[in-house]
């Protein structure tokens, strides 16, 4: 940041600084900008080439809108793998869990229609109360038991919306899912992405002001204490077993949130929505983009999902539509799923801090006055 | 560290007596037989063969690096292809050679290289994913493990593509003797005792010879056994061989029993293994093997009974419920960690 | 029993350990060791190395749970041996057990579409008795602990409910949290001061301000009292050896302990350093009132400040006096050279 500023003519250096100041101890405020700015900086920057040529502008907000939903996803992971220290390997559950909430309590499938405001808060509470049930009988056993249990929720989770087709429809899975809408003000549609982008980049804004309020809080630090030595943690007077159960609850709670909003989007959840592959991508963003530091796995989500879902699609069509021998053949779609793997495996080996390391926030004091010295 | 345990707390070492044992699992037996039948019974013990021969690399590997090894089921996978390529292609073979002296010569065959190769691709795994590893904290290796497990998954869709293909079934699946009104395939009871034998073969390395003891010492105590002279690099690779080329074993067995696989056949596979491992005691080699068992029996009672759809799901309550209740699985005793 | 020392023959008990015993499999790690330390006072433990003292520590910090025994802090008994574990199992299985037997008997018995219904409900029932089972044994509120209590349920204290009754300790190797930073560090082991939960710490009140800027406040006051002003924004695993020490120790006073337990605070230290921290010890004790118990080898700092020394060897107490009582003591001389001559000393 100082090097920045010494740059800037001396006025702006000195607003930049005030601004650091100021963000640093209004850091809600900070990220409310700085998603704002995001928010208008993205559709400028998609109209720029070579961005501009992949697609539309609306195609481009719509890829926003999902690759936001699944920064806010690893965000959710993050508290989990990178505040607590747990590894979680059945997040897409609770995604879905979140997602199939809104869909039986929105949609024509049991013909019941609540509104979707509400729904977002149930969806986080089911989240919660999911991860409350997976995370008692484990929590307390030795950390890896955790991986396997979450492995397993995570692949039963599917199956059962798969097979209890009496209340999830089953593999067609629920579609024609309620759109949300603002009573006497507005209603979502389809054909306009834009209040989809707008809600989606708010859901952020709050995700990652509760997440960093938390991670200063006592039961952050506590999360972090178990992380880095859970037999100190617990001689510090953590009860870590609900210290534990608080981490799961919350990153359940975030997929669940999240997931809400992920259906009324799509319109459609499906049991093969969510995958073991989805928890993958997931945990392959967090690892990347470093575990502990919130904007970090955000921005890895972001950037994976625009690689998947934009990049290598267009590539491959590049590459058919020019016939370039070999290449045309390689689908890299395909491929994307090898590159998580490797992804998790070189950074453990090379960097497992992430491209983005935790870093800890240095506090400067401020006493009950509000001065700082 | 503290006396971490289920709601049952720390349990000191109560193993069930040398003589109750084969007596429970003697009756255990034959109450099943009764309930299934021969035919579903011998199904079952034939997916406890593969299951066991799989849950076997997982304990082992946690018994001595106290890793979950994620990857493993997909080296299972990774198994039933290598088989499926030296039969189908090596030897060009098509179902049931006939010919006894031939059906020798392929089996051998595709048992030994299999077995080979799978053991040779999990030591390689060790020696580039989990050895630089073996100091970094506990998350390191777990994390390692789920990318090489979908780094082998994804890598076999993408040269052999999403299909289920069909593995040729040399042993002939139409050799049959009548047990009264039901028939028996001699199919079912070769590969029962190729995995019979192969246990049985482990069981006398870890206990007889130099090398198993040292793996035995080594997941007691890896400091204290290093000091004593054990190489532990070599041990906990030998640990690696052993276990992949089991996998690779259960691949073939796989293979030959329900002739197709998938690339997706490693992680359900896995995580029934796993559980298995959990069950019997994890670290504990018998404990594996019976809990194979077990979970066939489970699945094969939860197909009879009508819930076919639902056996993962029973399963997974299982080991949750084992978790809750006996953590230290039906063999284990409780290892006290130190503050 | 024990031999009181002038000056706090009067004192009330702060920590009393009576008849603990530990075992691990076959060995006796501590042997039925009785023992108390009046309020106010240095006490300290001396031993070979592996006679159990850290054992003994953990016992009383509620890591272990003693085999036999038991100890009381302040007067009220924390722990005891656990009893009735098996029992607790069948609480849990008591209440699953209809839900279950229901849930078969819909989808197995009655089957078909007339069953399935009340099969779904009953296997969510299970479900959620299961759940509920576990969190109250996991969570244990006083009513919960009271009624198992009642059919022969006891699990002792947890480190954690020690650190709520007054205990603190350190660790024998260094035991921090290593990525966070220093302050941090201090405000983690404020943990059972702050009161703030979910709501306080999403919505920032005023009261959950004040309180983070109170505890931010203290925190910094500590680590001026034990010598480590000015570093708060270090990381943990940045700081020298020495300083690591005193931040354990500044961590464990952050949780204002009765008393606090120091496992070898003086190890690996050069004289310079040794005599701060004696120095350091002895001000907790003055200026803070801690009671304080420790286990170390380095006799300079035993003698200098200990009020009185216990010393165990395999496992037993074969010792117990003040200062000059144990240096002439033969028992203790015989146990230090029989196995320090063994082990090279
Ligand atoms: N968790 C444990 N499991 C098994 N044995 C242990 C454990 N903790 C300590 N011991 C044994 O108990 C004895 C006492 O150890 P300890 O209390 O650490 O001694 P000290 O602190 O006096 O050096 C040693 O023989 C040690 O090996
Ligand atoms: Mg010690």
């Amino acid at each position: 940041m100082s090097r920045l500023t010494s740059r800037l003519p001396a006025p702006l250096a000195r607003l930049a600084a005030r601004l650091t100041t100021h963000f640093t101890s209004h850091r809600s405020q900070g990220i409310f900008f700085a998603i704002v700015a995001l928010g208008i900086l993205l559709p400028i920057l998609s109209r720029v080439p070579p961005f501009g040529a992949l697609q539309s502008i609306n195609a481009w907000t719509n890829a926003f809108t999902i690759a936001v939903i699944y920064s806010i996803l690893a965000i959710g992971l993050n508290v989990v793998i990178g505040f607590a220290g747990l590894l979680d390997l059945g997040y897409a559950a609770f995604f879905a869990l979140g997602g199939y909430t809104y869909a039986l309590v929105a949609s024509p499938f049991l013909n019941i229609h609540l509104p979707f405001w509400p729904v977002l808060i149930i969806g986080a509470i089911i989240g919660a109360i999911f991860g409350v049930l997976l995370g008692a009988p484990t929590l307390r056993l030795r950390g890896d038991y955790l991986a396997i249990v979450t492995l397993g929720f995570g692949e039963i989770v599917p199956i059962t919306l798969l097979n209890a087709d009496k209340f999830t429809a089953g593999t067609i899975g629920i579609g024609g899912i309620d759109k949300p809408n603002i009573p006497g003000l507005y209603n979502f549609d389809l054909t306009n992405p834009w209040p989809f982008y707008i809600l989606v980049l708010a859901m952020l804004a709050i995700v990652v002001i509760v997440v960093y309020r938390l991670e200063d809080s006592k039961i952050g630090r506590a999360w972090e204490a178990i992380r880095e030595d859970e037999l100190a943690a617990e001689s510090s007077g953590i009860n870590t077993t609900i210290s534990k159960l608080q981490a799961f609850a919350v990153g359940a709670a975030i997929a669940g949130f999240i997931g809400v909003f992920n259906a009324a989007k799509l319109t459609i959840v499906a049991p093969d929505m969510f995958g073991f592959v989805v928890s993958v991508s997931t945990l392959s963003a967090v690892v990347l983009g470093g575990m502990g530091n919130v904007v970090g796995v955000g921005i890895g989500a972001f950037v994976i999902y625009l690689i998947q879902s934009v990049f290598l699609k267009q590539l491959s069509i590049l590459f058919t539509q020019l016939s370039i021998p070999i290449l045309k053949d390689i689908d890299f779609l395909q491929f994307q799923y090898v590159l998580y793997g490797a992804a998790l495996v070189i950074m453990m080996l090379r960097r497992p801090q992430g491209i983005f390391p935790a870093r800890r926030r240095h506090r400067t004091f401020t006493d009950a006055t509000g001065n700082s010295k | 560290m503290a006396e971490k345990a289920g709601v049952v707390s720390v349990r000191t070492e109560r193993a069930p007596s040398r003589l109750l044992l084969p007596l429970v699992v003697v009756a255990f037996l034959a109450a099943m037989l009764a309930w299934l039948g021969l035919t579903q019974f011998l199904n079952a013990l034939t997916l406890g063969a593969v299951y066991a021969l799989i849950a076997l690399g997982y304990t082992m590997v946690y018994g001595i690096i106290e890793l979950i090894n994620f990857a493993h089921g997909d080296v299972f996978m990774v198994g039933t292809f290598v088989s499926m390529f030296v039969s189908g292609t090596l030897l060009k073979e098509k179902n049931g050679i006939e010919d006894i002296s031939a059906l020798v010569f392929g089996l051998v065959l595709v048992f030994v290289i299999t077995i080979a190769v799978m053991a040779v691709i999990g030591a390689l795994i060790e020696r580039f994913a989990y050895r630089p590893l073996r100091k970094a904290p506990k998350l390191a290796p777990l994390i390692t493990a789920i990318g090489v497990s979908f780094i082998l998954q994804n890598a076999v869709q993408y040269f052999f593509g999403p299909l289920t293909y069909n593995v040729p079934q040399i042993f002939p699946v139409t050799w049959a003797f009548m047990v009264g009104e039901t028939r028996v395939p001699l199919l079912n009871l070769f590969v029962i005792s190729v995995a019979a034998v192969l246990m049985f073969v482990l069981q006398l390395f870890i206990s007889r010879t130099r090398t198993g003891r040292a793996m035995r010492t080594t997941a007691m105590d890896r400091d204290a056994s290093s000091l004593m002279g054990v190489d532990i690099n070599r041990t906990i690779m030998i640990t690696f061989l052993i276990g992949s080329g089991l996998a690779g074993a259960a691949g073939v067995i796989h293979g030959l029993y329900y002739g197709n696989t998938n690339f997706t056949i490693g992680f359900a596979s896995g995580l029934k293994a796993f559980t298995a491992a959990v069950l019997g005691g994890i670290g504990n080699t018998a404990g594996a093997a019976l809990g194979g068992f077990l979970i066939a029996f489970v699945e094969v009672g939860a197909v009879v009974l009508g819930f076919s759809r639902w056996g993962g799901a029973v399963v997974f309550s299982l080991l949750v419920i084992f978790l809750v209740f006996r953590p230290t699985g039906l063999l284990g005793s409780s290892t006290g960690d130190r503050a | 029993m024990s031999a009181l020392v002038k000056g706090f023959a009067s004192a009330p008990i702060m920590l009393k350990a009576r008849g603990v015993t530990r075992r691990f499999g076959g060995l006796v790690a501590v042997n039925s060791v009785d023992f108390e330390i009046p309020k106010g006072m240095i006490a300290a433990i001396i031993g070979p190395n592996g006679a159990g003292k850290t054992t003994f520590f953990n016992v009383i910090a509620g890591i272990y749970a003693p085999t036999e025994g038991q100890i009381e802090l302040d007067g009220t008994v924390l722990v005891s041996p656990p009893r009735g574990e098996g029992r607790e199992s069948s609480v849990l299985v008591a209440m699953i057990a209809p839900f279950a037997l229901i849930a078969l008997w819909s989808l197995i018995i009655v089957g078909g579409d007339a069953g399935f219904y009340p099969g779904v409900a009953a296997v969510v029932g299970a479900m959620l008795a299961f759940i509920a089972g576990l969190l109250l044994n996991i969570i244990r509120p006083a009513w919960y602990a009271r009624i198992v209590r009642s059919i022969g349920i006891y699990r002792p204290a947890r480190p954690n409910d020690m650190v709520e009754a007054g205990l603190a300790r350190t660790f024998q190797n260094i035991r921090l949290y290593k990525s966070l930073t220093v302050l941090e560090n201090i405000l983690v082991g404020m943990h059972v001061h702050l009161r703030a939960g979910f709501g306080g710490a999403i919505f920032q009140g005023r009261a959950v301000r004040e309180e983070e800027a109170a505890a931010e406040r203290e925190a910094r006051e500590l680590l001026r009292f034990v010598g480590l002003g000015g570093l708060e924004n270090e990381l943990a695993k940045s700081l020298p050896y020495g300083n690591q020490r005193l931040l354990e120790i500044a961590r464990a006073l952050a949780g204002r302990p009765k008393l606090l337990l120091l496992d070898e605070p003086a190890a690996g230290m050069n004289p310079k350093e040794t005599a701060e921290m004696t120095a350091l010890i002895r001000r907790i004790r003055d200026e803070r009132g801690v009671t304080i118990l420790l286990i170390e080898h380095d006799m300079r700092v035993v003698m200098d400040i200990s009020d009185r020394i216990t010393v165990l060897d395999h496992g037993e107490k074969i010792a117990e006096g003040l200062p000059a009582e144990i240096r002439a003591n033969p028992k203790v001389i015989e146990a230090y050279l029989g196995r320090g001559a063994a082990a090279g000393h």
